[in-house]
């Protein structure tokens, strides 16, 4: 007892430091223990619970189907089945009426406005061909799909469907070494993969949390669904009789989700094994009530916070875009543009992994957000590829029917199936959005990891896209 | 606010509901700060968008919030500014999410917490209402999902459950805004002091426990006599508990002014879905 008596906080810790050691080593389970057992009597004392059996059964039987080792993956995707289709069907009417009022109608008249008020050409270019026409693409290829998806998943969230994901995938996520709950970082992600990032932090594992930021890009986000579902829909669809096409599209985008998660498996069990070595720890997942949605304030909550959010994001993204890339295909140095220079260095190793130089570089513009990569391909094949008629209004192009007017489009551009096919895996497999990676920056303070985090899957994106493209070309030769 | 005539109802201490305004994400110059904890899934973004009209998207999943979100309103007079918290099942701050709602109460002293419990499953949520008020007696315990109790045919007492609890206690259907006026008054009674709370103190069944925690907070006490929760102390520093030893060490715990708390509000500023 030689400690000076100066500090009183001293002598607390020494206090309990001394009392530690008289009771119980297990002090916190004891301490526990206590708060339970007094929340059970208070509650008791409270609750009178009815003598027969209650209804729980409902959610019961419905527990035991949807979470069932038979019937869960299935139904898991039949309902992911049913919201791309009714998405791919649904959104093609609308958007085809959405194009032929800004794009067809929209444009010319504009353009005849400038005309008559004698603008010059480089302004009405730079506003009408380059930021209007890109903010036009914009809400008329986004628009109808985000507005028909979002409701859709948002009303199975709200229903209490996305636990149950996480429940069925929790065994296979502990299979790879990680934590269960990152099925529902995962499924987060499925909306934006910053809020997915975020969302990990209910994992308490450092090991784990890491993991699960680090895969969590393999989460298609808003911004990449509908450059899924819109290629999905042109080519995929297009390869079957017309009444099988919505079925087709919606089972090649379930696709490619279901590659996403898979890999996600994969790289969580890679990581695992590798540079995160560790013990998987146990939790403990509630499963809530099934809820009936309410929905018409789904539907309003979700076109407000999440369509139009989306669609802001993209035209505030796009307009910028659509400027740069104006200036960029109209300014000439030594006979071609900025943007034909670009695109004409990317090219070969574009056409190597199966993509060209137009593909390329909308990846490199769309690096803020994802959501404008159909957009900017549109506009750049638009300015080089020397599909005119845009500005004039009068193309053959634009009398068709607003699908094939893009598949027209894409076809000048010298696209094929491949091109198609690749697109949507290294949509899926490229670096996060820069909104992202700054989030996984602040989440993880660490440059390193955010370097792996951004590098690592555009490598994996070039490595997979090489392979599919030389395979399927061996093939082709072949037949 | 202007009152025009005396009419008897402007007597009833629920007449002040009508005078709800919903601030939105104003919170400029606030009279009080009032954390809302609870459970995961038990409607607390629900809670929040009834009181501020902000449109928290609300997901019925665990893990929904698990950064804060801000809010304000006004209610008689005065102005609140609402923090919804990331919902946990206990305080004891093992992952971030737990760390982020316990330091917020703790540290942040909100002049009010609201602990939205789930009717359905009582026992277990009441585990954070008695963390909750180890912490802080200034509670208001909003019984949330009284429908769905209903359907299973839970019946609660819900007076005998706030004379237990020795805290107001609000049954709610917050889905349907049902029970927001009593809570808004239950909450700016316990902020202007009208109500005085006895907090239930968890009982611990070893002696040993007891004497040892009561030696502890008596000797806290003593050395922190402005120390709103010195049982608590004592008890995560038995726990060893290194973040209190800390805080103590600090003088995080001691005094702490709002302006810290707006510091920490910068520190846990998180974008992404709110």
């Amino acid at each position: 007892m030689t400690i000076e008596k100066t500090n009183p906080l001293d002598n607390i810790l020494s206090t309990a430091q001394s009392l530690r050691w008289e009771i119980d080593v297990d002090f916190h389970e004891k301490l526990t223990e206590s708060i339970y057992t007094d929340a059970a009597q208070i509650a008791d004392r409270a609750t009178t619970r009815p003598e027969e059996k209650p209804r729980f059964d409902f959610d019961r039987t419905l527990d035991k189907i949807i979470t069932s080792k038979t019937w869960g993956f299935p139904l898991m995707l039949v309902l992911l089945m049913i919201v791309f289709w009714l998405t791919i069907s649904g959104a093609n009417v609308p958007s085809s009426m959405l194009a032929t009022l800004l794009l067809d109608t929209g444009h010319p008249f504009l353009k005849g406005l400038a005309a008559s008020i004698g603008m010059p050409w480089w302004l009405d270019g730079f506003l009408i061909d380059g930021m209007y026409m890109a903010t036009a693409w914009v809400i008329s290829v986004m628009l109808p799909p985000m507005a028909i998806f979002f409701p859709l998943f948002t009303l199975l969230e709200d229903f209490g469907y996305l636990p149950r994901v996480a429940f069925n995938l929790d065994n296979l996520f502990r299979k790879s070494g990680a934590h269960g709950k990152q099925a529902l970082s995962m499924t987060m992600g499925f909306g934006c993969n910053a809020a997915g990032v975020v969302a990990t932090r209910i994992i308490d594992s450092p090991r784990e949390r890491l993991i699960a930021i680090l895969t969590n890009n393999f989460a298609l986000c808003n911004g990449r669904w509908p450059t899924q579902i819109l290629i999905a829909s042109l080519f995929i669809g297009a390869l079957v009789p017309a009444q099988l096409a919505g079925f087709v599209s919606a089972l090649a985008v379930v696709g490619i989700a279901l590659l996403g998660i898979f890999l996600t498996f994969l790289s969580s069990r890679f990581l695992s094994k590798t540079v995160l070595k560790g013990e998987v720890s146990t939790f403990s997942l509630e499963l809530p009530p099934y809820r009936p949605p309410r929905i018409w304030q789904t539907i309003y909550t979700s076109i407000i916070d999440r369509t139009l959010v989306v669609l802001w994001r993209a035209i505030v993204f796009a307009l910028p875009a659509g400027a740069v890339l104006w200036l960029s295909a109209n300014v000439i140095i030594a006979g071609t543009s900025i943007a034909g220079h670009l695109i004409n260095f990317l090219e070969p190793f574009g056409l190597l992994l199966g993509l060209n130089g137009v593909i390329l570089v909308a990846f490199i513009v769309a690096i803020p957000a994802n959501e404008i990569v159909i957009p900017t391909i549109m506009m750049l094949t638009v300015l080089v590829s020397g599909v005119t008629g845009v500005g004039e209004g009068a193309g053959v192009m634009f009398e068709l029917e607003s699908g094939m007017e893009t598949m027209a489009l894409f076809q000048a551009g010298g696209w094929t199936l491949l091109t198609a096919v690749n697109l949507m895996l290294f949509s899926l497999i490229h670096n996060p959005c820069s909104t992202t990676i700054y989030t996984i920056y602040k989440e993880t303070g660490s440059k390193k990891w955010t370097w792996i985090a951004s590098l690592a899957p555009v490598i994996m994106g070039f490595a997979v896209t090489f392979v599919v493209a030389q395979v399927w070309r061996l093939i082709e030769s072949l037949l | 606010m202007t009152t025009n005539t005396k009419e008897a109802c402007e007597t009833c201490p629920i007449h002040d509901a009508a005078a709800l305004k919903k601030l939105g994400v104003d919170m400029a110059e606030f009279d009080y700060v009032v954390a809302l904890a609870g459970n995961p899934n038990t409607g607390k973004s629900t809670v929040f968008n009834a009181l501020t009209g902000l449109r928290q998207h609300t997901g019925n999943w665990p893990g929904k919030t698990v950064t804060r979100a801000e809010g304000g309103f006004e209610y008689g007079e005065h102005k609140y500014k609402l923090v919804d918290l990331p919902g946990t099942y206990s305080l004891l701050a093992t992952s971030l999410d737990e760390e982020v709602a316990r330091d917020f109460i703790l540290f942040g002293q909100p002049d009010v917490t609201i602990v939205v419990v789930d009717a359905t499953r009582l026992e277990r949520n009441l585990n954070l209402v008695l963390q909750v008020m180890e912490i802080t007696s200034r509670v208001v315990v909003a019984l949330n999902l009284m429908d769905e109790a209903e359907r299973h045919g839970i019946e609660i007492d819900d007076r005998r459950l706030a004379r237990d609890l020795g805290v107001p206690v609000v049954p709610m259907i917050a889905r349907q805004s049902d029970g927001v006026p009593e809570l808004l008054q239950a909450v700016s009674e316990v902020a202007n002091n009208k109500t005085l709370s006895k907090p239930y103190r968890v009982k611990y069944t070893s002696p040993e426990l007891k004497r040892a925690v009561e030696k502890v907070s008596k000797e806290i006490e003593a050395a922190y006599p402005e120390l709103p929760n010195a049982h608590w102390v004592a008890v995560r520093l038995l726990d060893g508990d290194e973040r209190i030893v800390e805080a103590l060490r600090k003088g995080e715990l001691g005094d702490l002014k709002h302006g810290d708390l707006e510091q920490r509000s910068a520190n846990l500023q998180v974008f992404g879905n709110q």
